[in-house]
């Protein structure tokens, strides 16, 4: 195997795919098991590999199917269930705005983000705010945001409605927001 | 006092619910006049704005 150069081309994004499995089924042992069956798939249908997408892009592409498999799998034990109304429920306290809903902190200036785009380290931080969402938030951001999965698609897997989806997803974006504003655009790290 | 009434009509807290649902639903035309008048009347929801769709746009070359 270690002779085929397509394997190991394919090898090379073990750790991004495990990443990012990781960072939606929360399980480690889950996380590598999809991304070997996603090599493996990959290995073995390498003929539809177009190479009109990069490598990448395809393998997130099978990666995708193969997580949605594994969360249905997941909720034949309903953990998913109670854990999301939990992380719902935290829906009216909130320290980021007033009583009278004005911004209790305003957003900062954030200078020239685009300039982050470039940076590894940008990336890494990223990841490191990612990993500190609420598992099932994450879960939900991840699928909406790097699997693309589309509104009606992650209510009818997880069976939440619109309305939870878009609560989870608002407190994924202001978490996310935060934690990059205090942790990359708050001056030192940008310089 | 007619323009500061048109412009608050939806708070802060709402209007940023409002700019992260709009990556996920279509808005009605009043939902849309209601947010276009609070973001052209508040800077710190218009930049709220512009760092969602930055975020969004990182989230694209986290994909790739
Ligand atoms: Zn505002």
């Amino acid at each position: 195997m270690d002779s085929d150069p397509f394997a190991a081309e394919l090898e090379s994004h073990r750790r991004y795919l495990t990443r990012v499995a990781q960072l939606q089924l929360r399980d480690r042992d889950a996380a590598e098991d999809v991304v070997q069956d996603t090599l493996f798939a990959a290995l073995t249908g390498r003929d539809g590999f177009s190479g009109r997408s990069s490598l990448k892009t395809w393998l997130t592409g099978i990666l995708k199917h193969k997580i949605v498999d594994a969360i249905r799998r997941k909720q034949r034990q309903p953990i998913i269930a109670s854990t999301f109304d939990e992380e719902v429920d935290l829906e009216d306290f909130d320290p980021l705005f007033r009583d009278d809903g004005g911004w209790a902190t305003p957003p900062a200036e954030w200078g020239d983000p685009e300039s982050a785009l470039s940076r590894r380290e940008f990336f890494d931080m990223l990841d490191f705010c990612l990993e500190q969402l609420p598992p099932n938030t994450a879960r939900v951001f991840m699928m909406r945001e790097v699997m693309e999965l589309d509104t009606a698609e992650i209510c009818k897997e997880l069976t939440i409605t619109a309305n939870n989806l878009w609560v989870i997803l608002y407190r994924a974006r202001m978490a996310l927001r935060q934690c990059l504003e205090q942790n990359w655009f708050s001056g030192q790290a940008r310089s | 006092m007619l323009l500061h009434r048109l412009t608050h009509m939806v708070s802060c807290k709402e209007a940023t619910r409002l700019i992260s649902q709009s990556e996920e639903r279509r808005f009605s035309l009043g939902e849309r006049i209601k947010l276009r008048l609070h973001l052209a009347a508040c800077t710190a929801c218009a930049r709220f704005e512009r760092q969602l769709a930055f975020m969004r746009d990182a989230m694209s070359r986290y994909r790739k």
